[in-house]
């Protein structure tokens, strides 16, 4: 199990072998790998459908109940089987959209590696390794959007896309941490036991909104929706895979997933229902004026995810089976209309709706696959559209008082994605075929073979609803709803409200079709209120804080050593001064202070006079003499208080840091008087401030008692354990060799260093 | 400096110096000393007949680059650090022989230790000083 | 005599922090040595000063006695002194290589990154 998830990572890392192994020629063999994922997957089938859930456990990060633990249960299946499944046919599509692509490896290496992080994604057990596949996701899915690294918008709109994904993954990750600390569970398998405890506690409305925004950033939901028909730039087969069928599906996963442990609650349900509406209506109607065939498709599919949220929101049984079933029909037919998109965009070089048309007469096969999807995308039956609208009606008319607003708001999206899907999917193929799109011809069955399937799948299952009620359907809402469902998926329902409805749709959008004809005046309409809309706030909101950052940096980096300085030791001061100021009190214990004896007096005064010396002189030299008597007074300091082997060292070192010092300042520029009086006057009261600070504090410290406890072992354990009696000795050897061996380490280093600089350095001067 | 007076002070001056330091080197497990200390002292008594002689003169005493004892002390140090697991015990855990040996005493891991200590720190000291006083 | 090593530290300070902030990169160096001096003593008051009892086992005894300097910031300090020769070695050799490639000692004139040798 866990090769099959990792695997497409294994492949990645070695695609641009394979292909070079494979010449490029036979790069469709590469879909053997989700094709084989997919049987494997397929193969689970019979025992989820009979109720079973599978465990997969994976030992990692112990310590931080991190496990690649992974689970597959029906919601897992299903989109397990998309992924592998729709995997395959953009696979094997890619081969012949992308063919002799310069880089085809690398997008092949992409979008395996986007395939196992998905598959990562759902089925995933434990709440971190969640997130992480779901970061990996956002990463790949980076990559893929900004195939054509070349072009100033795609990268654009890969970083918006990385940006918006990447926020919400941040805020997903607090919000599975947050849970983690409520619960104490890391498995979600376990967590639905403890719905309960989880709702009663204070932190739930913060988990329900971190996962929110994690879920609707991924899902492109209203208000960050925008990244989404930016992500269009990107080729279409990735369109197709990541912006249709699997990646922004993530995030209702995410919310499906989570809905029997945070879901059935007042909060959970409502936010929902609003977000979900607010998007299927915005992008709803802003799909109607697009132009670009993969701009309708973009906003059509965040409609269909709105449609989606909303009805998770609603959380009823009826509405998690029709969240169910319309995940399934909008993957079929949405993956179609894209593949016939990219195919009219590869052949004919447009994706303009309004020039194009007949292409029936080229292309049939493409053309029926399009209709098809169409006629699924309607709801028109016999399609599986039509069992999913019939069960979306069903779940908002049973939906208490507001049912009747809900289901208008469910029919007018219906009747504006209607118009979309016709718009892509049989607009271009009917009516006049254009002169110039005359001399065209089919694409090789790679290209249109894959959308057709899809298409005939979209059908199909509408005809006979049974192949996928009992295997896929019933083990989802099982895993939702935690109960045994009892019910059965229908093309026909006989003659009731919920059919005068769907037909009612269908009249309606079929009359809007005819009626609305695509143009740019209307595109122009739509996009005047482009400047209030959330898409341009976050762009300014990015400008203002490029300007910002740069304004900052070039106020605090100067480049400047000494300003740093000052900004640093400044704040210190003020930070210190404040404190102290707060009311500690400062005061001067002299009982516990050792007596001053008079040649310790005059060595503190010869110190002070070497320190002012070192200062203010003019010479260099001079200053390295006075600088050596400070070391050596410091001797004498350390030898009248009992530490004999610190005055052996500082006399030693002391002696070699004057001779190197010499030896330097030899060859050194003498001192120039580089600043004026008024740099000076700052900076002396600064330091005199500062030094006073470190006085006064050091004053304070000594009043504290002191803890020798490590001393005190030291003392002690000193010749019974180390076989020593100079403690400080023992302690560096033995105690803390470890410590010195490092030390000396240090020193070897810096001797080296010193060595090839000069030594090197020169070597390589004389030979040039 | 080359003066008759201090480059005969320093012929004398390098072998005491010399023997005092090895001396700080191993009563510093008792008495004030240690690697550290012994080190510098050997460098400084290297550092002075550099001075009176020159620094031909005291290569050709040494014989070879001083940062030769920089990897050698390193090894000295790390061995000692090294000794216990041959006994199965940790790392830097301490080793004694069982009697003390005249004149130095006690004998154990950490006297290997602290001689590479010593070793680095001449190493250090030398390389650094001596590679500066000749490209400079 | 506490008070007094208390001022010797803030002038220590005080003197190595107004040296960093010359112009001048020999200075700068001085003024790091004279604040790691600062630093050391600060370190070894703050293990309160002790006087005439090294930390030093008595030749007929098996433990420290009372009243013995403290051990622990003599052994902090001896590797601090040893440590900030080798970084003084390396930061003056730095600051000679650094005058050799741009000609002058003054900081504000080390501005470029990438000058030819």
């Amino acid at each position: 199990m866990l090769i099959a998830i990792l695997a497409g990572f294994l492949l990645a890392l070695f695609m641009p072998n394979v292909i070079r192994g494979l010449k490029g020629k036979s790069s469709i063999g590469i879909a053997l790998l989700p094709f084989s994922l997919f049987s494997y997957f397929i193969s689970f089938l019979p025992r989820i459908s009979s109720g079973e859930t599978l465990h997969f456990n994976w030992s990692w990060v112990p310590s931080l109940g991190v496990g690649l633990d992974f689970y597959l249960d029906g919601l897992s299946l299903l989109f397990t089987l998309l992924i592998t499944g729709i995997g395959t046919l953009v696979f094997v599509y890619t081969s012949s959209y992308l063919k002799g692509h310069q880089y085809l490896d690398r997008f092949y290496a992409y979008l395996s590696m986007f395939m196992a992080s998905m598959l990562g994604v759902v089925m995933a057990d434990n709440i971190i390794t969640l997130f992480i596949f779901w970061e990996l996701t956002s990463i790949s899915s980076f990559f893929l959007i900004g195939f054509n690294n070349d072009s100033e918008p795609s990268r654009k709109s890969a970083l918006t896309a990385l940006g918006v994904t990447g926020f919400g993954g941040l805020f997903l990750l607090a919000g599975m941490v947050t849970l983690g600390y409520i619960t104490d569970e890391f498995q979600i398998s376990s967590l639905a036991a403890m719905s309960g405890e989880i709702h009663g506690h204070d932190l739930y409305p913060w988990v329900i909104g971190l996962v929110f925004i994690g879920a609707f950033t991924k899902s492109a939901q209203f208000p960050f929706h925008f990244w989404l028909p930016g992500a269009m730039k990107a080729p279409t087969p990735v369109s197709t895979y990541l912006h249709s069928a699997t990646m922004v599906k993530a995030g209702i996963y995410l919310l499906a997933r989570f809905t029997p442990i945070l879901g059935n609650h007042v909060m959970w349900n409502t936010t929902l229902i609003i977000v979900g509406s607010i998007t299927m209506l915005y992008a709803a109607l802003h799909a109607i004026f697009r132009l670009d065939l993969k701009g309708i498709l973009a906003y059509s599919t965040i409609s269909a995810l709105g449609i989606l949220t909303f009805l998770i929101g609603l959380g009823t049984e009826e509405a998690l089976t029709a969240a169910a079933v319309f995940i399934l029909v909008h993957a079929l037919y949405k993956a179609t209309l894209f593949l016939i998109t990219g195919i009219i965009d590869h052949e004919t070089g447009t994706r303009d709706v309004s020039q194009l048309g007949g292409l029936n007469k080229i292309m049939l096969p493409v053309g029926i696959a399009g209709l098809l999807a169409a006629v699924s995308n309607a709801g028109i039956p016999p399609s599986f559209g039509f069992v999913g609208k019939d069960l979306i009606y069903e779940a908002t008319l049973h939906f208490g008082d507001l049912a009747w607003v809900l289901t208008g708001a469910a029919i007018v999206t219906n009747v504006a994605l209607l118009f979309a899907g016709f718009l892509a999917g049989i607009k271009p193929f009917v009516g006049k075929l254009p002169e110039k799109f005359s001399k065209l011809h089919l694409p090789g069955p790679a290209m249109w073979v894959p959308p057709l399937i899809l298409a005939v799948l979209g059908i199909l299952f509408g005809l006979i609803p049974p192949l996928v009620d009992g295997p896929l359907i019933k083990p989802i809402v099982a895993a939702l709803t935690l109960q045994d469902p009892d019910f059965y998926l229908h093309l026909w329902h006989g003659f009731n409200v919920i059919l005068a409805l769907s037909v009612a749709t269908i009249a309606t959008g079929i009359a809007l079709y005819f009626i609305i004809k695509p143009s740019e005046a209307l595109l122009g309409k739509a996009t005047r209120f482009e400047s209030i809309s959330p898409h341009s706030m976050v762009k300014g909101l990015g400008r203002g804080f490029t300007w910002f950052s740069a304004k900052w940096t070039n106020f605090l980096q100067n480049g400047y050593l000494r300003y740093y300085l000052i900004t640093i030791l400044s704040f210190l001061t003020f930070l210190l001064a404040y404190r102290l100021f707060l009311g500690v009190e400062i005061y001067v214990d002299t009982s516990v202070l050792s007596e001053i004896t008079i040649y310790e007096a005059i060595i503190v005064l010869i110190m002070a006079s070497a320190i002012f010396f070192t200062v203010f002189t003019k010479s260099r030299l001079a200053a390295v003499a006075s600088m050596g008597v400070v070391g050596y007074s410091f001797c004498l300091i350390f030898l009248f208080y009992s530490a004999p082997d610190l005055a052996m060292t500082q006399f030693s070192i002391d002696t070699l840091t004057v001779i190197l010092f010499v030896l330097v300042i030899y060859n050194l520029p003498k001192y120039l008087k580089l600043s004026d009086n008024r740099d000076r006057i700052r900076d002396g009261l600064l330091s005199l401030i500062f030094g006073a600070m470190i006085s006064i504090l050091t004053l304070e410290v000594l009043n504290e008692s002191v803890q020798k406890d490590i001393s005190t072992y030291y003392a002690e354990n000193a010749y019974l354990l180390g076989k020593g009696k100079n403690v400080v000795n023992v302690i560096l050897v033995d105690f803390r060799g470890f410590d010195t061996m490092v030390e000396i380490t240090v020193l070897a280093i810096a001797a080296l260093g010193v060595f090839s600089l000069l030594k090197l350095r020169l070597k390589s001067i004389e030979k040039e | 400096m080359k003066t008759i007076i201090f480059q005969t002070a320093s012929n004398y001056l390098l072998p005491l110096l010399l023997l005092f330091s090895v001396f700080i080197l191993l009563r510093g497990h008792y008495l004030p000393g240690g690697g550290f200390v012994g080190g510098l002292i050997a460098s400084i008594a290297f550092v002075i007949h550099s001075f009176a002689n020159g620094l031909e003169k005291t290569r050709s005493i040494i014989k070879f680059h001083p940062g030769f004892l920089m990897p050698v002390g390193l090894v000295f140090a790390i061995g000692a650090g090294a000794a216990p697991w041959f006994v199965g015990q940790p790392f830097m855990t301490g080793l004694w022989f069982e009697d003390p040996i005249p004149v130095i005493g006690m004998v154990g891991s950490a006297l290997f230790f602290d001689t590479g200590v010593f070793l680095v720190v001449i190493g250090v000291s030398l390389t650094i000083i001596f590679t500066i006083s000749e490209t400079l | 005599m506490e008070i007094l090593l208390v001022i010797i530290i803030g002038l220590l300070y005080a003197a190595g922090i107004y040296m960093i902030l010359r112009r001048s990169l020999v200075k700068l160096i001085i003024g790091l040595i004279l604040l790691g001096n600062g630093a050391n003593m600060l370190i070894f008051l703050l293990g309160r000063v002790v006087k005439g009892h090294p930390p030093i086992i008595g030749p007929t005894e098996k433990i420290l006695a009372d009243m013995y300097a403290d051990p622990l910031p003599q052994a902090l300090i001896l590797t601090a002194i040893v440590i900030s020769f080798g970084l003084q070695a390396f930061a003056i050799i730095l600051v000679k290589m650094a005058y050799k490639v741009v000609k002058t000692d003054d900081l504000d004139e080390m501005n470029a990154t990438d000058e030819d040798l």
